[in-house]
């Protein structure tokens, strides 16, 4: 299976994928496809967004040896790609500008969006103002306020921020509001959907946007090591953090993919969102993969906490590379996650975001049991400064210090 | 004959509109939704549009939100929803078509659900995202059952999508009367008329428009360019009304009247 040719013209990858939208919004899927498809081979294009990310997002970003982190784990040695040091602090950047630039191109004069933590809003905020375009951005009641900090930059940034009072209050209904948007003014507005999910083209545009991050990644890794990294582990929410790190090396065998999801308070106690350990095969927002829902078809609430995790499906290519066991899938409970997140404070002096914590905290566990000269890489998708206040409520005056655990006073009061 | 079609042909027969209610099933109770529907029966509708509830319904207006979610807490499941269509069934013939999202129906196991609703007397189904592309394997699973696949058409699609939908759907072909989700609105959308009118003269089959008619000039207007209404959202407010089951039916009885008599007027 060559992993470029994926996905299919009708937008699946093997059983998953495809394009479930109503008749609305179909025919501009079709056009955003077709300008997709002609910007390919546009120099022009690829000119803008190169100059772009290195210019205005700060691209490369580092690959970083974590040499503190690798001392304590006594095992692999740990790297830390570093997308938290991208303008606007996550990876969600490379995607809106690249979709801003699109929309441009498709003569679009307003941008709208979904977010979770946050980063996804302020990246498209980012973009549409860079640009001078009308933002809307579309936010769960609860995310909002676990989130704030990101509340306040959107609106600095001159996107109008709309709640969304409807279900679990989260990115689930952020972007139902975001689709009923698209659908009523679909003439002049694009949607920037912010990870590798919805109805195709979306999956492969996300991540053929985020797949910067592998392709650097090789390229640092011969220069600091002179071959191939051994392990890669992410975050996955809807997963295009993952995917962006892991489509360079799909086809290539000897590299050992990781996906990490959101345990939230264990899978046990149903409060969760790891749609590999609960989910079963589903369509939501425009794309079959994996869903927590019910027998009865209906969406189940989930939970972690982190923002941007807290999601009931995910990536249709994740699923179809799980069935091909060729991408594996942890999940890391909200403990683990907030652990992890002091660790890589005191050890390495970097505040990740409460989503990457998932994956420094898998690797954690995972590290130890390899051999030393196992290279391990680390997706840090994004940097913490939005989670302060979710963290600060959790902490005892004990807690904070590696080892030692955080004790959640109760990490889903923010939620009804 | 499938009763949507035999609908169709009595109406022609008569020269008469088709009015097409949407309600939700399971609101504001199972046994009250089978009494709405032999009332708007009653009161002249042709074809019952029930709704099927999704947690997450992305093409509907606040007022479709909080009926689905009231038919979830109510309990409404698949068994209590075919419960409902046998309930109609032993006193009607009025045509059904299961209103929904792809999702309930693809976790009930389409063709499973296919047969059991068709067993139950349903004559048809819409699944507002399921586009006509993805539709080839249930598609095939209607037509053995004699359901009706109905689609959405709606004002972005263009003339080649448009073909598309009219080789693959059947019963009547439901055209979205403004971009958007459902809801009630003042008036509709620009090259309203222009739009339907090429759709029209593009169709074999029976066209009707809804998504924002609320009121009988509405229906009137739209009766003037194709073969019927539905009205969605404007019936469904009320059925959510927090006040005495007789009293919420008198009231819609007369909604119901109201926007039925342009239809059944002699339209040449
Ligand atoms: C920092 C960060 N990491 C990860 C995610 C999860 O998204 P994805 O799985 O698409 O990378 C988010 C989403 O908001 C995020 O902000």
């Amino acid at each position: 299976m060559n992993p470029h040719q994926l996905p299919d013209e009708w937008g699946r990858f093997g059983p998953y994928g495809g394009k479930y939208a109503p008749e609305v919004l179909m025919p501009a899927l079709e056009e955003l496809e077709g300008f997709y498809n002609q910007v390919q081979g546009d120099a022009a294009f690829h000119q803008e967004l190169d100059g772009l990310l290195r210019d205005f997002v700060g691209r490369p970003s580092p690959l970083y040896f974590a040499e503190r982190l690798t001392e304590l784990c006594r095992g692999a040695k740990v790297y830390l790609k570093r997308e938290d040091l991208n303008h606007t602090g996550a990876h969600k950047i490379n995607n809106s500008v690249g979709q801003v630039l699109i929309a441009r191109r498709m003569g679009k004069k307003r941008i709208i969006a979904e977010t979770g933590a946050g980063q996804h809003g302020v990246a498209t905020a980012t973009a549409a103002a860079r640009f001078g375009m009308e933002c809307v951005i579309y936010m769960g009641r609860v995310d909002m306020e676990r989130q704030a900090p990101n509340v306040h930059r959107m609106k600095l940034l001159g996107a109008e921020v709309v709640p969304v009072d409807s279900g679990s209050m989260t990115l689930k209904d952020a972007i139902n509001e975001a689709i009923r948007d698209w659908v009523t003014h679909i003439r002049d507005t694009h949607y920037v959907f912010g990870s590798v999910l919805g109805p195709h083209p979306y999956p492969k545009i996300v991540r053929d946007f985020q797949k910067i991050i592998g392709i650097e990644t090789e390229t640092q890794m011969q220069e600091k090591e002179k071959r191939l990294p051994d392990v890669l582990v992410a975050c996955v929410g809807g997963g295009s953090n993952a995917m962006g790190l892991f489509y360079n090396f799909l086809d290539k065998p000897s590299v050992r993919l990781v996906g990490v999801e959101a345990g939230g308070e264990g899978i046990a106690t149903g409060r969760h969102a790891a749609r590999f350990e609960g989910g079963t095969l589903g369509i939501l927002h425009g794309t079959r993969s994996y869903v927590l829902q019910t027998p009865q078809g209906q969406i189940a609430e989930t939970h972690s906490i982190s923002a941007g995790l807290d999601y009931p499906s995910v990536g249709p290519e994740h699923a179809f590379y799980r069935d091909q066991k060729r991408i594996e899938f942890a999940s890391i409970t909200d403990l683990e996650a907030l652990n992890a997140f002091h660790t890589l404070c005191r050890l390495e002096g970097i505040i990740p975001a409460l989503e990457s914590s998932h994956a420094v905290a898998h690797a954690l566990k995972l590290a130890p049991t390899l051999p030393k000269e196992t290279l391990l890489v680390i997706n840090l998708s994004g940097r913490g400064d939005k989670d302060l206040q979710t963290v600060l409520d959790t902490m005892t005056p004990e807690s904070g210090s590696p080892g030692q655990q955080a004790v959640p006073k109760t990490t889903g009061a923010v939620k009804r | 004959m499938n009763r949507i079609d035999a609908a169709f042909v009595r109406l022609r027969e008569k020269k008469q509109k088709a009015f097409i209610p949407y309600i939700a099933a399971g609101v504001p109770g199972f046994k009250e939704t089978v009494d709405i529907a032999l009332d708007l029966e009653a009161a002249g509708a042709d074809i019952l549009e029930l709704g099927y509830p999704f947690s997450d319904p992305m093409a509907d207006g606040a007022v479709n939100q909080l009926a689905a979610n009231r038919a979830l807490q109510n309990g409404l499941n698949d068994e209590a929803y075919l419960d409902i269509v046998r309930g109609i069934r032993t006193k009607s013939q009025l045509p059904i078509v299961v209103f929904s999202y792809l999702n309930p129906i693809f976790k009930l196991g389409m063709a499973d659900f296919a047969r059991r609703a068709k067993e139950a007397g349903v004559d048809g189904f819409l699944l507002v995202d399921m586009p006509v592309e993805e539709s080839a394997e249930f598609q095939e699973t209607c037509r053995t059952l004699d359901l009706r696949l109905i689609f959405l058409a709606a004002p972005t699609t263009t003339p080649v999508r448009l073909q598309r939908l009219l080789r693959e759907a059947s019963g009547f072909l439901y055209y979205i009367s403004r971009t958007g989700i459902t809801g009630e609105r003042a008036g509709f959308e620009e090259n309203f008329e222009e739009k339907l009118r090429a759709v029209k003269a593009a169709s074999k089959l029976p066209v009707v428009v809804g998504f924002g008619i609320s009121t009988p000039e509405q229906v009137r207007a739209v009766c003037a360019l194709c073969d019927g209404a539905v009205v969605g959202s404007a019936l469904v407010r009320r059925t959510l009304d927090d006040k005495p089951f007789a009293d919420l039916r008198e009231e819609l009885r007369g909604v119901a009247r109201a926007l039925i008599s342009p239809t059944k007027e002699i339209w040449p």
